[in-house]
């Protein structure tokens, strides 16, 4: 019975090969293949493309009753609309200027904690570390998000407590409550988390470099500092820059989660960036067609700057390898 | 300066230097800032109220209590909400990797007619996607809302990571696939005897990738999930400390009223705690295939 089935594939793909007069033979031979493929297509159609086509609510005056086919085609009046509104500003204002500050602190730090560890000769006590550091990556946000507000609370919070304790301080320091000190702690929490978990990337690129290259360094009388500076960092310029490339063409998207729990009512003008802004205007206040039309725009800029990002950084990948 | 260039060419047998030493220092202090955190909720969750108020705890427990704990343990909606989280995250998981496996296969076949189309079709997802609002709407429109499966169908398939198990597959030898043919073995049976066998490790990153994704999933249960019995317990724990649901102390024997005084401002971190233990148990034995699987991404990403 077993022997049966692949002579006969076998035969059909000679047949075919030969004469290329069995037009339906790849369909004879390949049907498992594309019979594994069907469901994960039909999920991308249903689930991906589907939503796709529901975008087309972005230029109507959507009425969830009538549908997408009842509801009236108004052009652009959702965008004028939309661009027009003083929070949407505040919340684009908002999505790029978060981003750019985590661009700024957060993005150095992975590649100042892997040259760190690269240089660590305790091997046991890098290990430690590495698996320590990597933790806050796993947690929720949620999670963090509820550390960060016992810790960061006034008088019963530990940093506040600590200072005040110190007397460095005397009135507690509004982590929460204030603009600008609730962006900073944003962006504190922010290179909390992803610190380590970025080093990753970094400390395989050194891992790859040539170790010739140190010795001979070495023999030239480098010490560390010239050595770091000198090899590791040119060896690892790549990657830093293709990292780099990539961060700044994602800057108009920006998770819900940190910015949502984080955030609260009373520093709205700080904290309200475009994925909240969506969630509330669309989902809480159904505003859909309106919602549709921000999260619209926001996708096609964000395409652009990535298509934009990839190629650049593909023209930095292949310099580096030349 | 001269010691160590005698020393450190002859390889792993470095003297620890006065280098070193700051080194590990330093790493002291940044692994530190990352676990410290813990300690202090920690601390405040084993404390009195009457401590915390006063700013006295820190790092260590004042005035010991673990009052706090009694009362989470007995709340049946928080281990229900945990029950319910760990049940979806298997069958998501389960779910997940099977679709990535049907999907990566295929496309690893080199004689496949379409496949470049298919490849196309699925990373153009990567770049372009309906947004928040047109997908709630698709998952309306299918009556999804407020069930079980507005968690697990609508992120069953992450493109990036079929692409990593494709990349993966793509790395084994062809020579495998063409003697399995000769052998008279269907795709079916390749795949589970040949492919399988050979990626345990890549489809257990892959895997934990996904659970872990699912478990700390807050956004699609908020969007999506309004019915109390089918809260996932990050979404629980955020109505927690948001202060919009509260812990069920009225279980706890004696007078409720005076014990829910006493013991509110430490709950929420017992409840963080309580929501953070399962991941720290697991979270050191898998770590290492997480590192693998940024690695793996990597190589052709």
């Amino acid at each position: 019975m077993k022997k049966d089935k692949p002579e006969k594939t076998n035969k059909v793909k000679y047949e075919k090969t030969r004469s290329g007069q069995n037009k339906l033979a790849w369909l004879k031979r390949d049907w498992r293949l594309y019979a594994m493929l069907a469901v994960p297509i039909i999920w991308y159609i249903l689930f991906c493309y589907k939503p796709m086509a529901g975008l087309i609510i972005a230029f109507q005056k959507y009425n969830i009753f009538k549908g997408i086919k009842g509801s009236q085609f108004i052009g652009l009046e959702n965008f004028k609309f939309v661009f027009g509104m003083r929070d949407f500003g505040i919340s684009l204002r908002n999505t790029l200027w978060l981003n750019l500050l985590d661009l700024i602190f957060g993005f150095p730090m992975p590649i100042i904690l892997a040259i760190l560890l690269n240089e660590m000769r305790m091997k046991r006590v890098k290990k430690v570390s590495q698996t320590l550091l990597y933790l806050p990556h796993f947690l929720s946000w949620v999670i963090i998000g509820g550390m960060v507000l016992k810790i960061f609370a006034p008088t019963t919070g530990a940093i506040n407590a600590t200072l005040m304790k110190w007397g460095w301080i005397e009135q507690n320091i509004p982590f929460m409550t204030d603009g600008g000190w609730w962006t900073f702690t944003y962006v504190l929490v922010g290179v909390w988390q992803g610190m380590g978990w970025g080093t990753i990337l970094y400390l395989a690129a050194i891992t790859g470099l040539d170790s010739t290259l140190f010795e001979a360094a070495e023999i030239d009388g480098a010490n560390k500092l010239q050595r770091i500076w000198h090899v590791t960092l040119p060896g690892i310029r790549s990657t830093i820059v293709v990292l780099l490339v990539l961060n700044i063409g994602r800057m108009m998207s920006i998770g819900f989660d940190r910015p949502y729990i984080i955030g609260n009512t009373l520093v709205k003008d700080a904290c309200d960036v475009i994925s909240t802004f969506v969630y509330r205007a669309g989902i809480q206040n159904n505003q859909f067609a309106r919602a549709t039309a921000i999260g619209l725009f926001q996708s096609v800029v964000g395409v652009i700057l990535i298509t934009v990002a990839n190629a650049v950084s593909r023209k930095f990948d292949e310099q580096s390898i030349w | 300066m001269s010691k160590e260039t005698k020393s450190s060419p002859k390889g792993r047998r470095d003297r620890i230097t006065v280098g070193q030493w700051i080194l590990t220092i330093i790493m002291i202090l940044f692994v530190l800032i990352c676990i410290l955190p813990f300690f202090n909720v920690i601390a405040v969750s084993l404390s009195s109220k009457s401590a915390i108020l006063r700013g006295d705890v820190t790092l260590w427990p004042v005035e010991f209590t673990t009052k706090a704990y009694e009362a989470i343990v007995k709340d049946v909606s928080l281990w229900k909400s945990l029950f319910f989280t760990v049940e979806l995250t298997v069958i998501y998981t389960v779910l997940a990797m099977v679709m990535t496996i049907f999907i990566a296969y295929p496309l690893t076949i080199k004689r496949l007619k379409g496949r470049k189309f298919f490849s196309m079709f699925i990373i153009f997802t990567m770049y372009f996607s309906g947004g928040t609002i047109p997908i709630y709407l698709n998952l309306k429109s299918f009556g999804m809302l407020n069930t079980m499966w507005s968690l697990v169908i609508p992120g069953l398939i992450s493109t990036f990571n079929v692409i990593i198990l494709k990349n993966f597959f793509s790395s084994l030898p062809y020579e495998l696939y063409e003697a399995s043919v000769i052998d008279g073995a269907n795709d079916f049976q390749i795949l589970r005897h040949v492919y399988l066998p050979l990626s345990y490790s890549s489809i257990a990153t892959l895997s934990l990738f996904y659970a872990v994704g699912r478990w700390n999933g807050f956004s699609d249960a908020l969007y999506y999930i309004s019915d109390r019995d089918l809260q996932p317990l990050q979404l629980k724990l955020y109505n927690l400390i948001k202060g919009s649901q509260s812990i069920d102390i009225a279980v706890l024997e004696g007078n409720a009223n005076e014990l829910a005084s006493s013991i509110s401002e430490s709950i929420e971190s017992a409840t963080i705690i309580f929501a953070t233990l399962p991941i720290l148990c697991v979270y050191p034995f898998v770590q290492r295939y997480f590192v693998q699987g940024v690695t793996m991404g990597a190589v052709k990403g």
